[in-house]
């Protein structure tokens, strides 16, 4: 019987960077997905004819440039194309827009506040400063502060040392950011409720917490130390969908030897001895490797993968109160035409941008609360964007694809499952809202798919649908991030890995942790890492 | 009917400030806006070459930037400076407030005089320099490069003083050459002629006021000129009309950029960056560290900063200085490297350019102390110029010396002469 070398389970977007490097490494490697198509949550599907959905995850900016190059995936098809900046809509039939030239962008908040207007580079100088500081430890292995390896200690050395460099005041910044919420946070810069809100937006995004919440200032962060091309803090989409990422990445995987099987869905993994021997598939075929690396988040990996018996108490218990909460969901709607807000100018710049419709850190706290209370939110927050203003690949011309992040959606309701009937009553909460700015609306909707977390957990495989995999508050961070003692990569089964986003540096289309994790293998294997750039550098 | 009257007033009332809103929304279809001078600017620029001044449409040059230096020093040279940033700074409590804020003393400020000044932030680190024009005992102006209203808002808690933004309000124009006074007298503006260097008057101009300075931004002889926005074109055209005899002609940024050289002045975000742009923390800098310590006074009671630029002084923790260079030969150096004794790295050039005035390559640099401080001797600039696709690099002496380059009498000359 064959053993691979490796076997991937999940080829959702770090599974298959992480194959692509073990491939590349010389190993021959078996990725093995339980859906018929690979991407994870990152995906575009054709749900109805001529419309290309990215269902799951939706913008890009995250994803490491060193992998797309490592890996060629510009070769196999992958394009990001930068996207305008913005806007919330308010509820007096106006709109606070963000304009990617600076000076527009200044003018633009001055119609509300010439104080926050001028007060904005500040704001942008102080979050620029703090994304420096954690962009280089994206691309490296956590150290475990507890070993007293050489590499460990080096490692410690390193961040202490970029920690030492820094003046009092941005060390002070710095543990405020990781401990802030981010309504806090932004009341030390501004004092307009609708430009909090347009800021506060990034730190509560796919996060079970409300912009009052001490930790959420990091995740805004988070979603500040992307790029396109260079351009820090972009964010952009996909061409033909955030599944070009997954796309390109399974072609350069097969291109270099490697095999995928789709519809292949791991009961459970094959331990021998304490080590990983290979999978178990859920029609009983087993499979042998002599690694194995999940993808799957580490509840998934931990409670349901792998028997309880093979894994140490604590390690059990920690896997187990691991926040991975489910928040939000996803509406996606095909469009025969253009919507029309008559708030925005026809020819406005925003229809090419995100949109929002919660004016106010308020309002945002308030959907909190419903989440809180085991209901989704009846004024919920709503990332919109209609990405084929840009990419021309996705629907027919003059036709549309929409795609609603939406917040919260509470991973039961009430305690209980969700239903069909809640997940009509969710995507009505939706469309509403979006009506109530956009008349007409309901009839330029050709289909519609509704994700609750409900769809999200039985499609993708992500616990309770976090688009995290675990909550990125400072408790789950570089070596908490799963498991103190567990945050590089290995697992306290031999040969079985993780790879998903539920460890170091966390989610978001980043790339990084399959590619980390890929690095750790070929160092337990000895295998030289030649082919993996180093992070680039932050000058 | 009364009823229907009032419900079509507010109706129109509502239409009125929809109309206001739909026009403040659409700023963004001109993303590089005109200043109340570009009807007249646009016709003389010939080049078409522009730039970005803070969003507004600058010229970096209209149609020749030499001519344009040389009309600066020969004749007189009519330079749009409304981008500039201006606030509006008045309450009975203005004095003490700026006192508090800037680095100088203002209370040895006296209404009716300007002075250049620079302002910190809690750490001693300068946000700006720029100037301050007393208006009136409770009325000033600031005029920065950068954009500081939360800073200035902040800092003006328990002061009765208000603070206003009135870039857009405000037209401004430098006025600048030997016959920018002659010309100035020509148009009309009696009583022009007792203006001392930094001294402003009020004038009337076209029912309205102009505030005129003799400052400027040159070296040279020459005014700063403010009017209501609706009041620009006639102001331009005023000056036009009684110069055309004397050469007065427009110019844009590139030949005001050498002429400032000359004159030893430095510019925010060129020769040193802001704090609250200085993104990496090493590039923040103290007054002393960029020329401007003779603006402060420790006898004066507590301004921003104190405590961190004495400390600072005193502990001797100041790390960098900028110095005027003359470096040999002719061949600019800007943004070379400073090195010391040939090989060890101890600067960066800021600004440079063979100065037609002083006949000599200047430049200005920001070195690492205590080289450009108590080591002068033995500095180099490695030029790398750049000619017809190869680097031909230079390694050539480098002086310190005293700034500004240039010294023109007919800049503080009383009473101003016609040339």
């Amino acid at each position: 019987m064959k053993a691979w070398d490796a076997i991937v389970i999940g080829g959702g977007h770090n599974g298959l960077v992480n194959a692509c490097y073990l491939q590349r490494a010389g190993l021959d490697v078996l990725v093995l997905e339980k859906n018929e198509w690979v991407g994870g949550a990152a995906t575009s599907r054709e749900l109805t004819p001529g419309f290309l959905y990215s269902n799951c995850s939706y913008v890009c900016s995250l994803f490491r440039p060193e992998i797309m190059r490592d890996l060629e995936l510009p070769r196999f098809g992958l394009q990001v194309i930068s996207y305008e900046g913005g806007a919330v809509f308010t509820r007096d039939g106006d709109y606070l827009a963000n304009y990617r030239d600076h000076d527009a962008h200044r003018r633009e908040f001055a119609r509300f506040s010439k104080r926050d207007a001028e007060g904005y580079d500040r704001y942008s100088r102080d979050v620029t400063r703090q994304c420096r500081f954690i962009q280089p430890l994206l691309m490296r292995t956590a150290p475990d502060p507890t070993s007293f390896r050489p590499r460990d200690i080096g490692e410690l050395l390193y961040l202490g040392k970029k920690f030492a460099g820094l003046s009092a005041e941005e060390m002070a910044l710095t543990l405020r950011f990781w401990t802030m919420s981010i309504s806090d946070f932004l009341d030390e810069y501004f004092e307009t409720d609708v430009i909090k809100a347009n800021f506060a937006l990034s730190g509560i995004i796919g996060t079970a917490l409300g912009p009052m919440s001490p930790g959420t200032a990091y995740v805004l962060l988070h979603h500040y130390m992307g790029e396109v091309d260079g351009s820090v803090g972009a964010w952009g989409y996909a061409r033909g969908g955030m599944g070009a990422v997954t796309k390109a990445l399974a072609a350069s995987f097969k291109a270099s030897g490697g095999t995928i099987r789709t519809g292949a869905e791991v009961d459970h993994v094959l331990i021998r001895n304490g080590k990983a021997k290979g999978v178990v598939l859920a029609d009983g075929e087993e499979i042998y490797g002599k690694l194995v690396i999940s993808n799957a988040d580490v509840k998934r990996t931990f409670l349901k993968l792998v028997e309880e018996k093979e894994l140490p108490d604590i390690f059990l218990r920690r896997v187990r109160n691991f926040k991975i909460r489910g928040s939000s969901g996803k509406v996606n709607i095909a469009l025969d035409s253009l919507p029309e807000f008559p708030a925005l100018p026809k020819d406005s710049p925003v229809y090419r941008a995100d949109m929002h419709f919660t004016d106010s850190i308020e309002r945002m706290e308030r959907a909190y609360d419903d989440w809180k209370a085991g209901r989704w939110s009846a004024d919920p927050f709503l990332d919109m964007m209609i990405p084929t203003t840009l990419d021309p690949t996705m629907a027919p011309p003059g036709k549309h694809f929409m795609s609603c992040f939406v917040q919260y959606a509470p991973p039961k309701i009430n305690g209980r499952d969700w239903t069909d009937a809640d997940r009509d009553g969710f995507a009505e909460s939706v469309i509403s809202q979006i009506a109530q700015y956009s008349p007409g609306f309901r009839d330029r909707i050709v289909h519609m798919e509704v994700r609750t977390p409900r769809e999200i957990e039985a499609e993708v495989g992500l616990t309770e649908g976090n688009i995290f995999q675990g909550e990125l508050t400072f408790d789950q961070l570089l070596f908490n991030r799963p498991v103190p003692g567990y945050a590089q990569y290995r697992s306290p089964v031999g040969g079985l890995y993780m790879c998903g986003s539920s460890t170091h540096p966390g989610g978001g289309v980043m790339g990084a942790p399959g590619r980390n994790a890929a690095a750790e293998i070929l160092r337990d294997l000895a295998k030289p890492t030649l082919h993996m750039s180093p992070a680039h550098d932050v000058i | 009917m009364a009823q229907a009257t009032r419900k079509k007033l507010v109706e129109t009332e509502v239409d009125t400030a929809l109309d206001a809103r739909t026009a403040a929304q659409s700023h963004f279809r001109t993303l590089r806006l005109g200043t109340p001078f570009q009807p007249r600017i646009d016709a003389l620029g010939l080049k078409q070459d522009w730039y970005s001044w803070a969003g507004y449409r600058a010229p970096h040059s209209l149609w020749d930037e030499e001519l344009e230096y040389f009309a600066i020093r020969s004749q007189a040279a009519l330079f749009d400076i409304s981008p500039m940033t201006k606030y509006r700074i008045e309450g009975p409590d203005a004095e003490a407030y700026l006192d508090r804020v800037t680095l100088r003393d203002v209370t040895k400020l006296k209404p009716g005089r300007v002075h250049y000044t620079a302002w910190c932030d809690d750490e001693g680190f300068v946000l700006d320099d720029g100037t301050l024009f007393r208006l009136s005992p409770t009325r000033f102006r600031l005029c920065s490069q950068e954009r500081h209203l939360p800073w200035l808002l902040d800092s003006a808690v328990g002061y009765e003083v208000s603070v206003e933004e009135e870039t857009e309000a405000v037209a401004g124009l430098a006025l600048q050459g030997p016959t920018s006074f002659a010309i100035l007298r020509d148009a009309g503006f009696a009583g022009v002629e007792r203006l001392k260097v930094f001294d402003l008057a009020e004038f009337a101009h076209d029912g309205a006021t102009v505030t005129i300075s003799r400052t400027g931004f040159t070296g040279d002889l020459g005014y700063e000129l403010f009017v209501p926005a609706d009041k620009a074109l006639s102001l331009w055209d005023r000056l036009m009309a009684a110069g055309e005899l004397r050469g007065i002609r427009a110019i844009g940024y590139t030949a005001l950029n050498r002429a400032r050289l000359e004159a030893g002045l430095i510019v925010a975000n060129a020769d040193f960056t802001t704090s609250e742009h200085a993104i990496r923390t090493d590039r923040l800098r103290m007054p002393d560290e960029i020329g401007l310590g003779f603006m402060i006074d420790p006898a004066k009671g507590h301004f921003n900063g104190r405590r961190a630029i004495l400390e600072a002084r005193a502990k001797k923790k100041l790390r960098h200085v900028l110095v005027g260079l003359e470096i040999e030969g002719n061949i600019p150096a800007e943004h070379a490297i400073v090195y010391y004794r040939k090989s060890q790295e101890v600067g960066l050039v800021s600004a440079a350019m063979w100065s037609p005035m002083a006949k000599r390559n200047i430049a200005l640099a920001s070195l690492k102390r205590p080289y450009g401080d108590t080591i002068v001797d033995d500095l180099w600039v490695e030029i790398y110029a750049m000619r017809e696709l190869q680097y031909q690099k230079l390694m050539k002496k480098a002086k310190v010396v005293q700034r500004p380059f240039i010294k023109l009498d007919r800049r503080t000359a009383n009473p101003p002469s016609d040339f």
